[in-house]
């Protein structure tokens, strides 16, 4: 197993807000991991950090020697003054060829669209493009943040397939960030459950058990649908019916 | 004989100058939804006029330098208290009544303030010539330079930094560029109207462009026409040339902009 991230006693601040504090992480090569947690507890933040997007306020993170990261973000607005075809979306900010274009968009799971205005795709076409222009550089990591906002359950279920597909295809490791906890934990190897800290991580199996991730995602998480439910009324994040009392568990 | 000789030619050459740097230019104001920001740094070059005269220095430079100063000032302070529309509605019209205030202070310029409002590009020299292709070529070659990663951090800063671009430093460079057309327009169009030199030929040019460097290239295009249209027209009419120019881009625009609602609508009605 090669390491490709590894973060320790990460903390990153928001404004005046210290959005993530003292966070453990790391991904190795090949693995999937789902980030889980409430509205603002810091799972954007996280994944801007390690894009570079954000600066740490304490704690390091280390990448492995030319890492290659593909992102794809939470959202991409287009300003309709913008004219952007698919193609030449793909070939920002580096030129690539028409063959690796065709490729990476068939990997993606898209044909016969090069030629398209962005602002013309519909949801689930243009995550797809995102995905499509992550795959270019042959990524050894796929960072997808909340990718499937905006899709309905077929479309995103039929997205986190694809990735999945092209986990076995490529070999990388995905980093996502998601609210559907129904899809994402049975397709993760492991997943962080993060409320400006890491709360309780592991198995998905692990994980959906803690009692810290009950606290946040409700207690009575007998069905998939009700965990998703629970998600969308949880704005207020945990803190009150939820104790710290588990400093050692960050670190693996 | 040389064509420079010719007020006329030396004029062309320096409506298609400014032009030249400001449509590309213009391009990303748009995008970037910068256009107050472009007419705030304009508004605010005036108080350089000022300063430039009463030191005696090349009017170039002062207005340069502080639309410089501006451009920076809004950058740095956005996002700290103030929204940037407000930040930008404080600065610029406070920069524009003292660049007028300081403006009185000198003696025999009174007259001369309004070439700097509107410009008196039949009154280009060779020297002005110069600096303006000067500039021009300079703003053309760093937004050449930075094109994809401008577009890269246009598009998302995430996805910039993803890609190792840092955004804040592309808009660095849009800033710095912004400040050398608005020095270089001064004498072409002056302050009021050089941000209509920046966004209307890149709005008349957006419906006949599918890619970002089509859009580039139309909007010079468009650009150039509303130079030498506004240079002819205000000779026979006898206007101020630089509203002229923008009149005739801004009718361009209008018409651009029918033609484009007449054949989406026939599309419309095609019975698809």
């Amino acid at each position: 197993m090669t390491r490709l991230i590894n973060i320790a006693g990460l903390s990153v601040r928001q404004g005046a807000v210290l959005a993530l504090t003292d966070v453990d992480f790391h991904i190795d090569r090949g693995e999937i991991v789902t980030v889980v947690g409430p509205n603002g507890s810091g799972k954007s933040t996280l994944m801007k950090a390690i894009i570079g997007a954000l600066k740490p306020a304490a704690g390091r993170i280390e990448r492995a020697a030319g890492l290659r990261i593909g992102y794809v973000p939470q959202k991409l607005h287009i300003d309709p003054t913008l004219p952007m075809t698919v193609t030449r979306f793909l070939n920002l900010p580096r030129r690539v060829s028409r063959e690796e274009i065709d490729h990476a968009l068939e990997k993606a799971g898209l044909h016969d669209l090069a030629d398209r205005q962005m602002t013309r795709l519909s949801g689930g076409q243009f995550q797809r493009v995102l995905l499509a222009r992550a795959l270019l550089d042959d990524p050894d990591l796929l960072i997808l943040d909340e990718a499937t906002q905006g899709l309905d359950q077929p479309g995103s279920a039929a997205f986190y397939r694809r990735i999945e597909e092209v986990r076995a295809e490529m070999g990388c490791a995905v980093l996502m960030v998601s609210h559907e906890l129904h899809v994402v934990m049975a397709a993760s190897d492991r997943v962080i459950c993060l409320n400006r800290h890491v709360c309780c991580h592991g198995t998905p199996e692990k994980v959906a058990s803690a009692p810290e991730y009950r606290a946040l995602f409700g207690t009575g998480t007998g069905g998939a649908l009700a965990l998703y439910r629970h998600d969308h009324s949880h704005e207020e994040g945990c803190g009150h019916d939820h104790d710290h009392d588990h400093p050692s568990e960050a670190a693996e | 004989m040389n064509i420079l000789d010719n007020f006329m030619n030396r004029a062309a050459l320096a409506g298609l100058g400014v032009t030249v740097a400001a449509a590309p230019l213009g391009c990303f104001v748009v995008w970037r939804r910068m256009a107050y920001f472009g007419d705030a740094t304009a508004h605010a070059s005036i108080l350089g006029v000022a300063l430039a005269l009463s030191f005696n220095i090349s009017v170039f430079a002062g207005a340069l330098a502080v639309a410089l100063a501006m451009a920076t000032t809004v950058s740095v302070l956005s996002g700290r208290g103030y929204t940037m529309d407000t930040l930008l509605g404080v600065m610029a019209h406070s920069a524009l009544a003292f660049g007028l205030v300081a403006v009185s202070f000198l003696q025999g310029v009174r007259l001369d303030l309004m070439a700097y409002l509107f410009g008196d590009i039949l009154a280009v020299g060779r020297t002005d010539l110069a600096v303006i292709w000067g500039g021009a070529i300079l703003v053309v070659a760093l937004v050449g330079w930075r094109w994809s990663a401008l577009l890269t951090a246009t598009l998302n800063p995430d996805l910039a930094y993803a890609d190792g671009i840092d955004p804040r430093r592309e808009q660095m460079v849009l800033t710095l560029a912004l400040a050398v057309v608005v020095a270089v327009a001064i004498k072409v169009v002056g302050v009021l109207l050089i941000a209509a030199m920046l966004i209307v030929p890149p709005a008349a040019a957006r419906p006949f462009a599918r890619t970002p460097e089509a859009m580039a290239l139309i909007s010079t295009l468009i650009g150039a026409v509303s130079v030498l249209g506004g240079l002819q027209g205000a000779l026979i009419l006898d206007t101020p040339t630089g509203p002229t120019i923008v009149c005739v881009a801004a009718i361009l625009f209008l018409l651009v902009s029918i033609g484009n609602s007449l054949r989406i609508m026939a599309g419309q009605g095609g019975g698809k």
